[in-house]
């Protein structure tokens, strides 16, 4: 260093510990902090506590945005108002007309069951969350919702929209909680397909317009069109709740897996509000087939997913999610090749 | 002889309060990715133009509020913030005598460091993002630094 650099140091003079010094102590402090999120389960609250404090910021962005909303809301014309309730009223009767038919559907389909599944598993009690207008990381897809802890919202919950299933909720503050959607390329969710009942596993992709059913092999059948409904497995989300469309499906030759494109059915980028819902939940193992890197392996987990139709047909409970793990890569190759062509 | 001050704590915590509520505004989707990373900025300009010896706690702390607003890996930021206001004070008497467009340069460096950082830790954690658009956030970060160091210089004292 130059004399003159020297004197400028002094002018500018940065006291105490040497900068070096300073920054290996902050390193290791931020170092340890991003493994203790990372790995240890028991940050949780210290979890629910930053949501917390970050509420305050998350409010001041939402504030004016809520006000404007509600400002809208008292300004609506009367004939807009009017207009609007007799279109909620024929919808309210198109919705019953349905229902009534639904009731004597489930009524059924628990007969059809048996005994064995004492409770109807659809959605017991719901909670709307509204949207708060806050961007998180623009690369993830994930929303804040003004209700938390002290709503009983809790981890891992499921959330729906009016059209399909939204995503679940990954952190949980006092009055606020951030969820995770089902395109996040971390989110995967377990599926089924309606038409045939094939289960496997639907990752999202980052876009929030579409999903890929990545674990599927090429003779699986699929068709562009098909209903993607939550099959229930991992207790995380409701059972038959639909979830996306097929809308391509690729049969490459040259993999051994089928490339399908699903489009979601909840207006993942444009709704104003979700649904938080709790349900009766069946204790089901966790499965290890979520790994997105492990389908590429010679499609030695894509058969465990696709189990073959007949006995895919009812949502599964735990006994059958072990066997079909096991012994799918050998028994599954038969089933779907007949109807594959 | 007393030294001049910079901006006071509470005036860098305005400041630091200010770029977190401009990196989570609500922006068109395709417009978000372009967002430049605010507090980064402000970071940067206190430890190049306002130095003092608490700047890497600031930045430490300032990385911390990021991850809190964002959601993201508790600590993440708060080292890329800390690395990179380290190299900034390491290089402060230098880069200010350059004029605003090299030093745009530097601060472009600066903040491909950062996200590069960032990136980094994303796919340690298992959480990588991959997507180019990413990287646009620091051209228009760089872009942005003379247009902020201006603003500030001509409302805030230097130290």
């Amino acid at each position: 260093m130059s004399p003159i650099q020297d004197q400028d140091h002094r002018n500018l003079l940065l006291e105490g510990p040497s900068l070096g010094l300073r920054l290996a102590i902050l390193g290791v402090l931020s170092l340890a902090l991003m493994v203790a999120d990372h790995r240890a389960r028991y940050l949780e609250a210290l979890r629910g506590a930053v949501t917390a404090a970050a509420y305050p910021v998350h409010r001041a962005v939402d504030a004016p945005f809520a006000a404007w909303k509600s400002l809208g809301g008292e300004l609506t014309s009367r004939a807009t108002l009017q207009a609007e309730n007799v279109e909620l009223q024929a919808e309210n009767l198109a919705l019953k007309l349905k229902l009534m038919r639904f009731e004597s559907l489930e009524e059924e389909n628990r007969r059809l069951r048996g005994a064995r599944e004492g409770s109807s598993r659809v959605v017991q009690r719901s909670l709307v969350a509204e949207i708060m207008k806050v961007d998180l990381d623009p690369f993830r897809q994930r929303v804040l919702v003004n209700k938390g802890s002290s709503d009983g919202v809790y981890a891992g919950q499921a959330a729906l929209d009016a059209k399909g299933i939204f995503g679940q909720v990954t952190r949980v503050g006092p009055v606020s909680a951030e969820i995770i959607m089902i395109s996040d390329p971390e989110h995967a969710i377990p599926v089924a397909v309606n038409r045939t009942g094939v289960r496997t596993i639907a990752v999202g992709t980052g876009q929030p317009d579409k999903l890929t059913l990545p674990y599927l092999p090429r003779n699986a059948d699929l068709e562009e069109g098909d209903l993607i409904v939550s099959s229930g497995l991992g207790g995380v989300f409701p059972p038959g709740y639909p979830v996306a469309r097929v809308v391509d499906v690729t049969r490459d030759p040259a993999q051994p897996l089928l490339q399908v494109a699903a489009q979601p059915l909840a207006a993942l980028d444009r709704d104003p509000e979700v649904l938080l819902v709790w349900f009766e939940r069946t204790i089901i193992e966790p499965e290890l087939e979520l790994e997105p890197d492990a389908g590429t392996e010679a499609g030695a987990e894509a058969p465990a997913a696709a189990t073959s139709p007949a006995e895919a047909r009812e949502p599964a409970p735990a006994s059958e999610t072990a066997p079909a793990a096991a012994g799918g890569a050998s028994t599954e190759p038969a089933a779907p090749a007949g109807e594959a062509s | 002889m007393a030294r001049r001050r910079g901006p006071g704590a509470l005036t860098i915590a305005a400041l630091v309060l200010a770029a977190l509520i401009a990196l989570i505004i609500p922006l068109p989707r395709l417009v978000a990715p372009l967002r430049p990373d605010f507090v980064a900025l402000v970071v940067l300009w206190l430890c190049l133009l306002s130095p003092r010896p608490t700047g890497l706690v600031v930045a430490f702390l300032a990385g911390l509020a990021v991850d809190a607003v964002h959601g993201m890996l508790l600590g993440q930021h708060a080292l890329v913030f800390s690395v990179i206001a380290y190299i900034a004070l390491k290089l402060r008497l230098r880069i200010r005598a350059f004029p605003l467009l090299q030093q745009s340069a530097v601060v472009f460096a600066l903040l491909a460091l950062a996200e590069f950082l960032a990136f980094w830790i994303d796919g340690v954690t298992g959480h990588a993002v991959t997507e180019w658009t990413r990287w646009l956030g620091v051209l228009v970060g760089a872009a942005c630094w003379p247009l902020l160091a201006g603003l500030l210089e001509r409302y805030l004292p230097r130290a």
